[in-house]
């Protein structure tokens, strides 16, 4: 799976992106990140491999998210759905 | 050659025709009108740029822009679900933009990872035939027709609302049809 980090000053939190390359809301979300300087790694969903995705499905599911992008993953637990600003500023605690 | 202007045209008219405006956004906008001319280049139809498609047209039918799912979205959200489409009031800046939950059902959206399974099936040419029907038995295409205004569809579900009359999916109803063989 090709995972892309980004680097960030603020690493307080693991932050881990499901997304798809084509998706406006996703980019927002990574232009959101970027901007906080918050450190965060992402995968886009569409350009990965059959195999890959299967795992992903398996991933977002067993977290109790939805397959809707983006998915963001904080500190491998708190599951935010699509670019809610308020859950995520929460969540980073921004 | 699909261009973006020609994406653009295509939204902008459908959105006239249906009395929708288009995301207000400029950037945003265009960051849409992009993934769609993607899909399209990609999948050879402009599936919904917010979604993951298998790239199988009987599994994407669903999410083609503009989706089944528009309608009911933009009457209960104001937009749909990537917000292409947005309702007048939305447009205006009199009620915010805000990510629409979806409602496409997660045995559709799940359709999308199947692959795997079927590419490790597939990789053994005796067995193909046999994934290639069980694909198609998997989506059972039915015809519907609205007790309002007499529309009729052949799709997997009915619209959720009357392309034609506006009625509510609720006015739609199977068309049973029984081929009884003779001689």
């Amino acid at each position: 799976m090709k995972v892309a980090k980004v680097p960030g000053k603020n690493s307080k939190h693991k932050v881990f992106v499901y997304a798809l390359s084509t998706c406006a809301w996703c980019k927002l979300t990574k232009k959101f990140l970027k901007e906080n300087e918050i450190e965060y790694e992402y995968v886009d969903v569409d350009l990965c491999e059959d195999e890959d995705k299967e795992k992903i499905k398996k991933d977002i599911l067993d977290k109790g998210g939805d397959l809707s992008y983006p998915t963001i993953i904080v500190d491998g637990k708190i599951v935010i759905t699509g670019f809610r600003k308020d859950k995520l500023k929460e969540a980073l605690e921004i | 050659m699909i261009t973006l202007e020609h994406v653009r045209q295509r939204a902008e008219s459908d959105a006239k025709t249906y009395g929708y405006y288009l995301n207000p956004d400029p950037d945003f906008l265009q960051d849409l009108l992009e993934g769609i001319k993607r899909n399209e280049e990609r999948y050879g139809y402009p599936s919904c740029p917010c979604r993951l498609a298998s790239g199988k047209f009987e599994f994407d039918r669903d999410i083609i822009c503009p989706c089944d799912y528009r309608d009911p979205d933009i009457e209960e959200y104001g937009a749909c679900y990537c917000a292409l489409y947005v309702r007048k009031d939305l447009f205006e800046g009199k009620t915010p933009i805000l990510p629409v939950p979806e409602r496409r059902p997660l045995e559709k959206q799940a359709r999308a990872y199947g692959k795997a399974v079927e590419k490790h099936v597939a990789e053994k040419p005796s067995e193909t035939a046999t994934v290639i029907a069980k694909e198609s038995s998997e989506i059972k295409l039915k015809l519907w027709y609205c007790k309002q205004c007499g529309y009729v569809v052949f799709r997997e579900d009915p619209p959720y609302i009357c392309p034609i009359c506006k009625a509510k999916r609720e006015m739609f109803i199977e068309i049973k049809i029984r081929t009884d063989m003779y001689g």
